[in-house]
């Protein structure tokens, strides 16, 4: 059995320690798996959207939706244009895709694409 | 003396047993498992199991006539084999609405399971399932927030949660208990929980207990930037000291808190559910006792009927069986009552022991709480099997990792998300569970010294109470 290791996480290191829900434990989505995940949102008939935070925010119920959910959106590909003009346009932002399930009235699922510093 | 009285003995059958009878929508419908003394007609202890968890009596009384008997009588309508066990029959018996008092599951039960269940005529009985219609439904209050509701409350989506149960049960002292909680919470659980019996004993009275893990809370929610709950047990001997627990719970900001509903009682817990609705507070629902009156195939209530009764009482967790650990459940039947619990319209199903269509309308679901000797080699089975919308619950698995209940934490986050990748790519969990495991072990080690530790643990004991099924 390998040497004890210590858990290294605390309130001074944001950046090891701060974590943002779904696949934050994960090392980043590869894109294989981005657009398998992108693909899953649209299979489950959800309306994508994208929505994005300063990292010090991100607690906050509230993040700042990226224009409009994008209703009725099934192209992988415009989902993900989307996703990177949200990144370019805040690049130091998280930013998430969530996937809106209506009848439910909750998100069915939701996880950051783009992970921002935290701080 | 009168020409309509007649005064002695009838048989129950003349009165109760009306196999023509059309149930009506608003009927509540009880399915019960009879197993009779010799000798005796199915008929006849059919309508004798209505007639006493209804209007009836032993023996007719002149009182009998001054009321529209015809109307408020229970009625046996229709009787079955059971598949493969010829002690006993399925008996169906349809009772009119008003005979309940509206909201009162205490009141369902009182009837239905009340002194039929000595009656002599039985050998045994089992209720095995009730059909609330949802003009009754509509009259209970339910989860007090839903499984929706937490998502929104809690920011988690997309995912089960994962919770931890703090062991050893009984004997920590209330800042040592904080400290397990707060290792669990800042690897990465989302829950603890108080064990159920935890409640207020001289080694950690409650007080203690709230303010040291609601310390913990506070801190793994700062360091992990993610909410964080722990069910606070608030069960207690009276009802008056229960709300007092729950009112400084709600006081010092925590946003769950817990009740055991049968040993804790059913009036209790309704009142309680009510109560966290109007204080925005989440309930976890622990289910002690269940298996004393459910796991017997042929006496008692099977747990499908308690998964109704909470539902409708209140309550946005309740313990449903893992399937894969170290408690009983039958898989069928545990997909059936973890059905009952989240879906809005739950149709017949008799593969999975579902005797008749419940209608939920708009009533929220209760989650699934999965625990019980549940490990990360479990964790594939799992998600497949309770899917986002459940509770994973790891007490040893969590604490029992070599380095600590946050190493623990992590491991179990880390396959959780894991799986749930993978599902989400089309991947089949239960085939392929090993590979997508071992290949999220290579970037947590955590998740490596777990799945080495607990490598070979396995319960595959038989189930004791199974769906019934023909053996000839």
């Amino acid at each position: 059995m390998s040497e004890m290791q210590d858990y290294n996480s605390s309130l001074g290191d944001a950046a090891q320690s701060r974590k943002y829900e779904t696949f934050s434990y994960l090392p980043a989505l590869s894109a294989e798996s981005t657009r398998a995940q992108i693909q899953y949102i649209v299979d489950k008939g959800w309306n994508p959207s994208i929505e994005h935070t300063e990292p010090e925010h991100a607690i906050s119920n509230y993040w700042y939706m990226w224009k409009l959910p994008l209703f009725g959106e099934t192209d992988v590909d415009a989902i993900l244009a989307e996703l990177e003009a949200c990144h370019k346009a805040h690049p130091e932002n998280h930013v998430r895709l969530l996937g809106l399930d209506n009848f439910a009235q909750c998100a069915g699922t939701s996880m950051v694409i783009y992970r921002g510093k935290s701080v | 003396m009168g020409k309509g009285y007649d005064a002695g003995v009838k048989e129950y059958r003349e009165t109760y047993w009306m196999p023509n009878y059309t149930p009506k929508d608003t009927d509540i419908l009880a399915c019960f498992k009879v197993t009779p003394q010799d000798g005796v007609p199915r008929e006849e202890v059919a309508a004798a199991v209505a007639a006493e968890s209804s209007t009836g009596t032993w023996t007719t009384v002149w009182t009998d006539l001054l009321t529209d008997l015809d109307y408020y009588k229970g009625r046996a309508y229709a009787i079955e084999d059971v598949p493969g066990d010829d002690t006993c029959f399925y008996a169906f018996i349809a009772y009119p609405i008003d005979l309940f008092e509206e909201g009162s599951v205490v009141n369902v039960l009182t009837s239905l399971v009340g002194n039929v269940f000595g009656f002599k005529a039985l050998r045994a009985l089992r209720l095995e399932d009730i059909r609330f219609p949802l003009a009754y439904v509509m009259t209970c209050n339910g989860p007090p927030q839903g499984i929706q509701q937490e998502r929104d409350i809690l920011n988690k989506y997309g995912r089960p949660l994962l919770g931890c149960t703090i062991k050893p049960k009984l004997g920590l002292s209330a800042k040592n208990y904080g400290r397990a909680c707060y290792e669990g919470l800042r690897g990465g659980l989302d829950f603890t929980k108080d064990d159920e019996n935890v409640n207020s004993q001289p080694f950690m009275r409650w007080r203690a207990r709230f303010d040291f893990v609601q310390e913990a809370i506070v801190k793994a929610e700062a360091e992990t930037g993610e909410r964080k709950g722990h069910y606070l047990n608030v069960t207690a001997p009276t009802f008056d000291e229960m709300m007092k627990r729950a009112e400084y719970a709600k006081e010092i900001g925590t946003p769950i808190i817990m009740h055991d509903y049968l040993t804790g009682g059913l009036t209790a817990n309704t009142g309680l559910a009510q109560w966290c609705q109007d204080n925005g507070m989440l309930l976890h629902i622990h289910r002690a006792m269940h298996a004393v009156l459910d796991r017997n195939p042929h006496h008692g209530i099977h747990f499908r009927v308690l998964t109704k009764v909470l539902r409708l009482s209140g309550g946005d967790h309740l313990h449903s069986g893992t399937v894969v650990g170290k408690l009983e459940g039958d898989r069928d039947a545990t997909l059936g009552w973890i059905d009952i619990m989240r879906d809005s319209y739950i149709k017949e199903d008799r593969s999975r022991g579902i005797f008749f269509d419940q209608d939920w309308g708009a009533m929220p679901g209760v989650m699934p709480v999965a625990s019980g000797g549940i490990h990360v080699w479990h964790m594939p089975a799992l998600v497949n099997i309770f899917g986002d919308d459940s509770c994973l619950q790891f007490g040893g698995g969590t604490l029992g990792h070599p380095w600590g209940n946050a190493a623990g934490a992590a491991a179990n986050r880390v396959a959780v998300e894991a799986c749930v990748e993978a599902r989400n790519q089309g991947r089949e969990l239960e085939k392929e569970g090993k590979d997508i495991l071992t290949s999220a072990a290579t970037n947590s080690p955590e998740l490596k010294i777990a799945m080495e530790t607990w490598k070979e643990i396995k319960f595959e004991f038989d189930t004791v109470d199974k769906i019934d099924v023909a053996h000839k």
